[in-house]
């Protein structure tokens, strides 16, 4: 019998979970010190690290400086050991410069950047290790890098996929569900005013599925937000406690 | 809520690449059990009050089956009277990795309300799962795993439930596993012992498999076979090339010979010749073996003989070895040598329940009986019943359990009783079965899928859809139709033109893709046509009703529509999901008589004639093209309304109005092909018919040849005028008998995925593209092609498997398969009322043409009857006239007087019943008359004169 059970008669997923549960989600905030903003997330297996630097002059040629706003510069790749077959990932590979523009476009879309006219902002997003939702875990890290950083941004991004099995959307896939088969949806989503950041989908879906699955992500990235959203939290705690303010 | 913060988080590991997947343990699955205190869970599967009554357990009790239980008594779970099982998720999975047919079986059983069996997800509870340990196996890892879980239901029970005490007996037959249970305080039987402790039903005991023990038991102790390599050994073997892999092929007529099917690269292909029960080796026809080639000395020569095993014999292997040098002095010269192998070892068995008889031992009071499977490729199987003198007579299934190296037969167990032998049902269930024809009513679960009754077209419907109703739309087919899934229309256009409509059957929108509905149609495949029965592919409610297109009701409908001038070329095609009423449902006489009438004038007969005027360009145009008009004849029975006998056969008359709908199909097939294939270039489901290899024609040719007439069959158009114009100066069937010939030379027409091959051309119909649209009801292909064309006109949405060209390709293949099986089916049912009309007959007369002449006999058409019987010159009890084959010329001279093909004889018919398990027609000659051949004619000359009954 090929291909693995995706949804059990039960309603468990492979791993156990239900269909809109998401994975463990650890993060911490402020992992470097050289950087002026770093985080590192886990999501389940998924663990993925990021770095900002800036705003900061535009560096490399001028004619990149936009004279109303700062420019945003993405640069997303994979650590060599990331999956379980060791590969050589040459830097800038098409997937990870679809990956990088795919941030940019994120990103340019949350953070405030006509605070920094004629000025560049680095996000570097780095997946130590691959297990599914690649892609949400590198926003999700670059949002907290972000907050390090002290750059003000319309809201936390927050990154979940969701796809379709049984006529049942699951939230949050994990490598095996990912090539399973079928769709992957991933949203990145400013929670607080419900607007769409990105999405992706690589898939046909009809368009009757697309509200359902689309409800799914939305909730899901809701409940990421809630989760950077502690993190952020105890992570200013934890700071002010240390500055003894 | 995010709720991944209460789990434990665990990582497991293993195979040759590192697999890490994440694997939550939860505290929120419940137990199941009606009446538990502990489990907040909203339903519950396991009953409270159990009833079974058991001399080892005269407590309420819920069974807890492991793995191997599972999968070798699958029959005794099946039966009613096993209910409140807890099936464990351990147990579930392993099944699905070991035995697919086992797994459907087993979800069924899941999947039924009346059997409360309860799958417990024990792997993801946080008080069941357990690590591997190190050293320790899988398996073993999984035999824990059940019974910590067995151990924590029976505390969960003694905890959980306030009144009545529930036990946990856990069935294994594993003997280790037993001990650690018993230890661990588990009451904990033998799955033997406990099915032979219920009092209630005595005759489950007859439907166990035998376990190893058992075996032991039964057979001698001297090893008979070879022993079979471990997989290990087979795997490096094939590897470094000193086995061969294989599929097992065993002689219908020898039962000491078989071939293995080695599938090479590519079209390297070859067979290896077995023979000798040693080599053989245990194989069992279908099984897939290793094989090892012998030195080239030793490779013999197919042998001629038919051998059949006499049986019953006990282990004695003195017969085998007389009947194998039978064998050895009938093998041809050296030049006929193939290579010849021995089985070395069995990869996968591919043992199903076999149908078949019982042989009852001569001893008295035995409780152990061969059976011998209808299937003469299978061998026979010793199996125990206490039953046996209820089962002589009966056609019944067998399971194989097991082959011993030290018994010569492999052992079995009784699974079910099918009925009398001889009689129309029990036949028509053993050709179903030995067809793989699924058959079973439809389960719960399917039936779940179906719409709510009363069902009605919703405003919703009407929204998406095409207001079609009040066309004249009307359905042509043959008589007592109820799956109507075609229905036409034709108007004028003010433009001069004619818009031609062809309906069908909206099928796929009641059954969604995935559903349980969805994957037993996509299983059966197609409808299968017995005579006097059919199968369906879907449940009837849809079948016959919600999706036949009958008169006077409203019907959903996928249109295809097309603007066509009065050359019959077609101006514009589109597609559409409608609505249609249809005007009426004539049968093919009917609408002849209408278009023949000159007095109707009505809109129906209107719609009629306009479809017929063009049907007949489209034919001619498609025959220009180089389609090919091909007859085999087609047998119908006129079936007596109260006894369901056949009281008279005769073959299919073809009206026009049957090539009339016909030619519309195609087009509508044509056209359909080509949207999806444009929309979808790699994943669209196509159907085609290869052009048959050269060689094929051979018979083709020769017979033309013996009659002066050259065949062309470089082209199709080549073959199809070459065919029209063979005539032979009074000889008017002499054409027809040159199609039927033309029909064999052909290749069997197959579905595929577009993105899986680049040849799409269908030979017979001379199209460069095909399809199946038209048919949805009744074929799977067609559901599927709505599904395609559905998505392409954006009425539907689609799925993942739906453009997964793998997935689409493994369905395909299952397909095929299922309307090859079909068909056979079809042609056994057909045979077997055959025999029951003559058997009803005695000896008739008939007049017939020889079709093919064979070394020993020749093969006769009838063809009042469309049906082929052989005449054959040699007799066992009789000493064998002088026959001369000449090859070259297909010739056959017998005492002097020789046949050649298409000869006119008379022979008569009757029924030969000698062997109860393969009744079959014997012929004999009539005319020519040649002295110690031929028989006189039978005294009851005639049938009685045909009842003049309408064909309607
Ligand atoms: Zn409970």
């Amino acid at each position: 019998m090929a291909g693995l059970e995706l949804l059990s008669d039960q309603g468990y997923r492979l791993d156990g979970r239900k269909a809109t549960e998401l994975r463990k989600v650890q993060a911490r905030m402020g992992v470097f010190a050289q950087a002026d903003g770093s985080a590192y997330i886990e999501q389940g297996n998924t663990k993925a690290l990021a770095v900002v630097y800036g705003p900061h002059e535009v560096r490399g040629s001028r004619s990149r400086t936009l004279n109303d706003r700062a420019v945003i510069n993405c640069q997303y790749s994979m650590a060599t050991f990331s999956t379980s077959e060791r590969k050589r990932r040459p830097h800038g590979d098409r997937k990870s410069t679809e990956m990088s523009l795919h941030l940019k476009q994120t990103f340019e879309a949350a953070v405030l950047t006509n605070l920094y006219p004629r000025s560049q902002i680095d996000i570097y997003v780095k997946i130590l290790q691959s297990d599914g939702g690649n892609y949400s875990a590198g926003v999700n890290a670059a949002t907290l890098a972000v907050i390090d950083a002290g750059i003000p941004l319309r809201d936390y991004v927050c990154a979940c996929t969701a796809g379709f099995v049984d006529e049942t959307p699951l939230t949050d896939l994990c490598h095996a569900e990912e090539s399973g088969g079928g769709t992957s949806l991933a949203m990145a989503l400013l929670p607080r005013g419900g607007h769409i950041a990105l999405l992706q989908m690589d898939a046909r879906l009809h368009q009757d599925h697309l509200e359902t699955l689309m409800e799914a992500a939305m909730t899901a990235c809701k409940s990421i937000s809630k989760v950077l959203d502690q993190v952020v939290r105890q992570h200013l705690q934890e700071v002010s406690a240390l500055t003894g303010e | 809520m995010l709720k991944s913060k209460t789990f434990v988080k665990k990582t497991r590991s293993g195979g040759v690449m590192k697999i890490v997947r994440e694997h939550y343990l939860r505290d929120d699955i419940w137990c199941g059990t009606e009446g538990c205190v502990e489990c907040k869970q909203e339903e519950t599967v396991l009953q409270k009050d159990v009833h079974i009554e058991s001399n080892l357990c005269s407590f309420p009790h819920y069974l807890l089956p492991d793995t191997n239980v599972v999968l070798s008594q699958i029959d005794i779970l099946e039966d009613p009277l096993i209910k409140n099982v807890i099936i464990l998720q351990t147990v579930l999975q392993e099944v699905r990795h070991r035995s697919a047919p086992i797994y459907k079986r087993l979800k069924d059983i899941l999947h039924d309300k009346e059997k409360h069996f309860y799958t417990f997800t024990n792997e993801h509870h946080r008080d069941t799962f357990i690590e591997r340990e190190p050293g320790e196996s899988a398996n073993d890892r999984n035999d824990r795993a059940i019974r910590v879980s067995a151990k924590w239901y029976s505390d969960h029970l003694k905890k959980a439930l306030s009144e009545e005490e529930i036990q946990i007996v856990l069935l294994t037959n594993d003997r280790g596993n037993k001990e650690k249970a018993v230890e661990s305080g588990l009451l904990t039987y033998k799955c033997e012992e406990y099915v032979k402790s219920l009092i209630a039903n005595p005759e489950l005991v007859d439907r166990l498999a035998l376990t190893d023990d058992d075996k032991n038991e039964i057979t001698s102790s001297k090893v008979l076979f070879p022993e079979h390599l471990p997989l290990s050994r087979i795997q490096a073997g094939i590897k470094s090339g000193a086995f061969q892999q294989g599929t097992f092929r065993a002689s219908r007529d020898n039962y000491l010979e078989a071939t293995v099917f080695v599938h090479g690269e590519g079209d390297q292909s070859t067979e290896v010749l077995i023979q000798g029960l040693q080599n053989l080796n245990r194989s069992v026809h279908q099984d897939l073996v290793a094989v090892e080639i012998l030195p080239q000395n030793q490779w013999v020569a197919p042998s001629s003989v038919v051998l059949q095993d006499e049986g019953p014999k006990e282990d004695d292997a003195t017969e085998e070895v007389e009947a194998e040098k039978t064998l050895k002095s009938a093998a041809g010269g050296a030049e006929s040598r193939k290579p010849t192998g021995r089985v070395v070892g069995i990869i996968k068995r591919n043992w199903r329940p076999f149908c078949g008889m019982l042989f009852l031992s001569q001893i008295k009071e035995a409780t152990r009986h061969l059976f011998t499977p209808a299937d003469r490729r299978i061998p026979r199987i010793r199996v125990e019943t206490r039953q046996a003198a209820t089962l002589a007579g009966q056609r019944i299934m067998v399971a194989i359990d097991g082959w011993p190296k030290h018994s010569r037969y492999p052992n079995g167990h009784f699974v079910r009783s099918l009925g009398c032998a001889g009689d129309k049902d029990t036949e028509t269930e053993v050709l179903l079965l030995e067809h793989d024809v699924p058959h079973q009513d439809f389960s719960q679960t399917v039936l779940s899928f179906l719409p709510k009754m009363p069902w009605s077209i919703t405003e919703e419907d009407m929204a998406v859809r095409e207001d079609l109703r009040h066309l004249t739309v009307c359905s042509v087919d043959p008589p007592g139709c109820t799956d109507i899934d075609d229905a036409l229309h034709c108007r004028d256009l003010p433009n001069g033109n004619q818009e031609v409509g062809v309906h069908i059957a909206d099928v796929s929108h009641f059954i969604r893709p995935g559903n349980a509905l969805d994957q037993e149609a996509a299983n059966r495949g197609t409808t299968v046509y017995l005579t006097g029965k059919r199968i369906d592919m879907v449940p009837e409610l849809l079948s016959s009703n919600l999706c036949s297109l009958r008169c006077n009701v409203e019907r959903l409908a996928f249109s295809c529509i097309w603007e066509i001038n009065d050359k019959a070329e077609i101006v514009k095609t589109r597609f559409t999901k409608s609505v249609i009423n249809s005007k009426a449902s004539l049968t093919y006489a009917e609408a002849q008589m209408r278009i023949d009438d000159t007095n109707m004038n009505d809109e129906i007969t209107k719609s009629l004639r306009g479809l017929n005027s063009l049907a007949k360009i489209l034919k001619r145009q498609r025959i220009e093209k180089g389609a090919l008009t091909l007859s085999s004849p087609e047998v119908r029975f006129h079936i007596d309304s109260e006894t369901h006998d056949p009281i008279d056969l005769q073959t299919k008359e073809l009206k026009e109005t049957n090539s009339m709908v016909e030619e519309f199909m195609l087009l509508a097939n044509i056209s359909v092909a080509q949207k999806i294939y444009d929309e979808f270039s790699e994943c669209a489901l196509l159907r085609k018919h290869p052009a048959p290899p050269p060689s094929n024609y051979d018979i083709l040719n020769t017979a033309a040849k013996s009659k002066d007439l050259v065949i062309h069959t470089d082209t199709a158009k080549a073959l199809a005028d070459s065919l029209d114009a063979a005539q032979v100066d009074g000889f008017p069937y002499f054409n027809t008998l040159l199609r039927i010939l033309a029909t064999r030379c052909m290749m069997q027409a197959v579905y595929f995925c577009s993105g899986m091959d680049s040849d799409f051309h269908h030979y017979g119909l001379a199209s460069p593209i095909y399809t199946h649209f038209t048919s949805p009801i009744r074929r799977y292909s067609d559901i599927i092609v709505h599904r395609l064309l559905a998505v392409a006109i954006g009425a539907d949405s689609t799925y993942p498997d739906l453009m997964d060209k793998h997935k689409q390709s493994a369905l395909c293949n299952n397909l095929n398969y299922r309307h090859k099986m079909a068909q056979y089916a079809q042609r056994a049912s057909v045979a077997f009322h055959t025999q029951l009309f003559f058997k009803n007959r005695g000896i008739m007369n008939e007049e017939g043409f020889i079709l093919f002449v064979r070394k020993n006999a020749i093969i006769i058409l009838i063809p009042k009857f469309g049906m082929e019987g052989t005449v054959f010159f040699e007799n066992k009890n009789k000493p064998s006239p002088k026959l001369t084959f000449n090859q070259e010329a297909t010739t056959l001279t017998v005492e002097g007087h020789t046949f050649n093909m298409f000869d006119k004889v008379k022979v008569t018919i009757s029924l030969d019943a000698s062997n109860i398990q393969h009744q079959k027609i014997r012929m004999s000659l009539v005319e020519p008359v040649i002295l110690g051949v031929s028989v006189a004619p039978s005294e009851d000359n005639q049938p009685k004169a045909k009842k003049a009954k309408l064909d309607g």
